[in-house]
């Protein structure tokens, strides 16, 4: 989610200072500063705040200093701090952006991993801001409590997920295969003990703030890790449901950004002053273009087309594979509006490319509301970014707050629309059952696929 | 107040302290001892008197138990239903209270609104399983089970949409509060819920035997602890002594084997709850498995010299309740410590009024709490495997050459094991 910030000429603590003479610049006729806003719901807060007695007293959470590198600040030492921070921003989206590009080509595995970073870092940022808001960063055990859950947790999903799509790796091993087969009840006790470990750890004074700080671990660990574990789910059945989606909410936010800023004028939602309608519905319709023309563009290559697998002869992760309809390109006729405006009769399409429209329908309506959300807690705990990682757009969290809901959604469409369960998972739980339910199953099966014609009646061996 | 007296077996007023120093405590519901009860004990002093109620009540909801067993499993299934929501509602109540946020715009209806979403997909999640063929006879019902995760989704999205439109200015530390609060009871209330349901379709032995296994050990523990306690347990529960923590391990394994031994003679708890396509209705009818059959075991030398036996005629599910028997006994207990933790930490005596001499609903069931996962857990790793209606279902939405690979797969591993031979498939 973009928001300008004017850092004014000094940054760090300085900038509650600047805010007047922002105010000020902010009323020549630009979309007014969030900060601005921010200042008054601080009043507003102090005198109608409900919540208990300690948080009304709790002071804004102080900015960290600006890190913005040293040769970035020289290079541009002669702009306004206005475009200064535009550029700024401008050069630092472009790196992520390359950064982004460069672990695409490295493959499948890095992208995993980069995943895995990102959800950690996510996760730590949060948590931080937990510890600030209660000022409970000594807690007893509660930090070592917080990694072990996440620990847990992630060994829970990566089980239940990746050990699928390893099952050949995995039928090798001897301790993996038990690992796998109780992994349910291992996960369970690791679960088990760290629940007895804040139990024994409440300490008498602090019973409160430590309840608060597990629920916080907790709706952490739901957002974070659930949304990691399922971007890595979409990742293994093809690399395109990774980058199309995600690289659909990135368009969304830079083109509402570029046309709000352009033709901005209608507000949208009070809680972002910023974002206005122009900006909204622009964004929306260059995000569909954009997101057509994306999927045109990578359902060419197998690379990105096919389902990861990990093969156990290369050890390595393979993408290849017959390319599956969605990827084949089809002609269709066009509707006869369509046909008036474009003077075609039909045109060449790859299904996926219809596909695309409803994520990038959904991350261009919905998405924004995962950015409103992350506002929405950003004031309420009055902090200006989750962090300060990236200079000039504040932490990881600020820039994954709209992918939030995106993932699932993927996820949801691909196992409702495009295909059932995973095979490797149904077989392996084929292979689990009593042999006698496997014969049942197996008649069953059998009739059904003699049924359909899959299977010939005659060719028995 | 007599409820405040010794009759809370974790409430006690000196470690209480803490929070008087602080702002007071929640305001107290009122007495709900029903007027009958009152008059018929005027007399006892009040300390025998709450002895008194407590213990009527807890005959009371033993036999309600009894009663519903009774009744079946669909009825079981409602009152494991009722007191989800229940439960939800006390805890929903409690939040309101800590925040004073009970006028929080749209809050009420979205926190009763989430709860429906999260039931709705979990009833769709795992009963559509067990009501398989009547699903598929029923044409609006497969729509809805076919792209349930997309419905249940989408729902659940129409709540947080509406969750961010109604964020107010004033309010907004509150509302995400409330949010969280409601995420997490959702977490803790609804999944447990769900998970005995499941536990109940297994068969309705894995129902009864855990939770009464816990409800013992609460007795036990108590009775262990009156008269012979001396050593207290933590400081989080005053009144627990080591002494009931560990007379209640031991009654506890014992009732659980005498119980087991009991209940798996009988087809109606042995057997897994089916949904009977022709009478409409759900019947527990089946061969017992391997589990429910008498089996003898050979006694270990150690045990052999104290009874005097060489041999023992057990159903093998008797050792299994061994296992949920402990974990009712040793872990159990860390979820009333739980619940003990968080009274203390907003203050509140009991979670509600419900049940007079006991509080509310969610103070008998804080200790079932891991109980019903744990059991869960247990069933899938140790007894049986995935269900194998399911797999089939799975099996039937995949594509015709993903179908035929697993077929082969399937075929190759049963000639494997010799369960088919090439012949066989003639016929």
């Amino acid at each position: 989610m973009l928001e300008l910030r004017h850092r004014g000429s000094c940054p760090g603590p300085r900038e509650t200072e600047s805010l007047p003479h922002r105010e000020g610049e902010a009323a020549g006729g630009d979309h007014e500063t969030e900060s601005t806003s921010d200042k008054e719901t601080d009043i507003d807060d102090r005198y109608g705040d409900l919540d208990s007695r300690t948080d009304s007293d709790i002071p804004e959470i102080p900015p960290s200093s600006d890190r913005t590198p040293e040769i970035l600040k020289k290079a541009l030492s002669g702009l306004s701090s206005r475009w200064k921070n535009w550029w700024i921003r401008g050069i630092l989206t472009l790196t992520m952006i390359s950064l982004f590009f460069l672990i695409i080509y490295m493959g499948s595995f890095m992208l995993m991993l980069l995943v895995l970073g990102i959800q950690v870092k996510c996760f730590h940022e949060i948590i931080t801001i937990g510890y600030r808001v209660y000022h409970s960063y000594d807690l007893p055990w509660f930090r070592t409590l917080s990694w072990y859950f996440l620990l847990c947790v992630n060994y829970f999903f990566y089980g239940e997920t990746v050990a699928d799509y390893f099952a050949t790796f995995v039928q090798r091993e001897e301790q993996l295969q038990f690992l796998i087969r109780y992994h349910r009840f291992i996960s369970f006790a690791l679960y088990l003990a760290g629940f007895c470990m804040f139990v024994l750890s409440l300490v008498k004074k602090h019973y409160r703030l430590q309840f608060y700080m597990f629920a916080w671990t907790h709706v952490t660990l739901l957002i974070t890790v659930t949304q990691s574990h399922l971007v890595i789910q979409n990742l293994f059945e093809g690399m395109i449901w990774f980058l199309v989606p995600i690289s659909s909410v990135i368009c969304n936010d830079i083109t509402a950004y570029l046309f709000g800023f352009f033709f901005g004028r209608t507000p949208l939602i009070k809680l972002s002053p910023k974002k206005t309608w122009e900006g909204f519905i622009g964004g929306f319709f260059s995000t569909v273009v954009f997101g057509f023309i994306a999927a045109y563009v990578l359902s060419k290559y197998q690379y990105f087309v096919c389902p990861v697998e990990y093969r156990s002869d290369v050890n390595s992760f393979v993408t290849e594979c017959e390319p599956s309809e969605l990827f084949q390109l089809q002609t269709y006729s066009l509707p006869p509006f369509l046909k008036a405006v474009l003077r075609q009769e039909r045109v060449s399409l790859y299904p996926f490319q219809i596909h695309s429209i409803a994520l990038s329908t959904f991350a261009s309506l919905i998405g924004p509301f995962g950015g409103f959300f992350a506002s929405g807690f950003k004031r309420a705990f009055k902090i200006k970014d989750f962090a300060n990682t990236i200079p000039g757009h504040g932490g990881i969290m600020d820039r994954f707050d709209c992918q939030y809901l995106m993932a699932t959604f993927v996820h949801v469409y691909i196992t409702s629309f495009i295909r059932g369960p995973n095979p490797s998972k149904v077989l392996q739980q084929l292979l689990v059952l009593q042999p006698e339910q496997q014969l049942n199953i197996y008649k069953t099966l059998k009739t059904h696929l003699i049924e359909k014609g899959i299977l010939q009646p005659a060719l028995k061996v | 107040m007599e409820s405040e007296s010794e009759a809370k077996v974790d409430g006690e007023t000196a470690s209480d302290s803490e929070s008087r120093a602080e702002s007071a405590p929640l305001p107290v519901s009122a007495d709900d001892t029903p007027e009958v009860l009152n008059r018929a004990l005027s007399n006892l002093s009040s300390r025998w008197k709450n002895w008194w109620v407590r213990g009527i009540l807890t005959l009371a909801m033993i036999a309600f138990f009894f009663i519903i067993i009774y009744l079946g499993p669909m009825v079981l299934m409602i009152i494991v239903m009722c007191v989800q929501i229940k439960c939800f509602h006390e805890i929903i109540t409690i939040g309101y209270n800590v925040y004073h946020s009970y006028d929080l715009p749209w809050f009420r209806t979205l926190s009763w609104y989430f709860l429906l979403c999260v039931n709705y997909f979990f009833y769709g999640e795992t009963v559509t399983d067990y009501f398989f063929t009547l699903v598929q006879r029923e044409e609006p019902l497969r729509i809805l089970s076919k792209y349930h995760r997309f419905i249940s989704f989408t729902l659940y999205l129409i709540g947080f949409c509406m969750f961010v439109l109604s964020l107010v200015k004033k309010h907004y530390r509150l509302q995400f509060y409330m949010f969280g609060w409601t995420h997490v009871t959702l977490l803790i209330v609804v999944t447990q819920s769900h998970l005995v349901i499941h536990n109940l379709f297994e068969g309705m032995i894995w129902f009864i035997v855990p939770i009464s296994c816990v409800i013992c050990n609460d007795i036990m523990a108590y009775m262990f602890g009156f008269f012979f306690g001396r050593t207290p347990l933590i400081k989080l529960s005053p009144k627990k002594t080591w002494e009931g923590f560990i007379g209640g391990f031991f009654a506890t394994v014992v009732f659980g084997l005498l119980l087991s031994y009991v209940m798996s003679g009988y087809r109606c708890f042995v057997c897994p709850v089916e949904y009977n396509n022709d009478t409409n209705s759900f019947t527990v009818d089946c061969e017992p498995s391997d589990l429910f059959r008498l089996q003898e075991y050979n006694i270990p030398g150690v045990i052999q010299s104290v009874i005097g036996w060489k041999t023992v005629r057990m159903y093998p599910f008797q050792i299994h309740s061994i296992a949920l028997s402990t974990f009712a006994s040793l872990i159990g207990p860390f979820g009333g410590f739980f619940a003990s933790g968080f009274k203390r930490a907003f203050k509140i005596k009991d979670f509600a009024n419900t049940i007079p001499g006991h509080g509310g609903i969610m103070d008998r069931f804080d200790c079932q709490y891991l109980m019903a996962t744990f059991v869960n857990v247990y069933i899938a790793s140790f007894i049986r495997g995935p269900n194998p209606s399911k797999l089939i279902q799975q099996f039937l939405t995949l594509r015709p050459d993903q179908q035929l690979h697993i077929f082969n797969t399937l075929r190759s591993h049963l000639i494997d094991k010799g369960m088919l031979t090439s012949t066989t498939e003639d016929k």
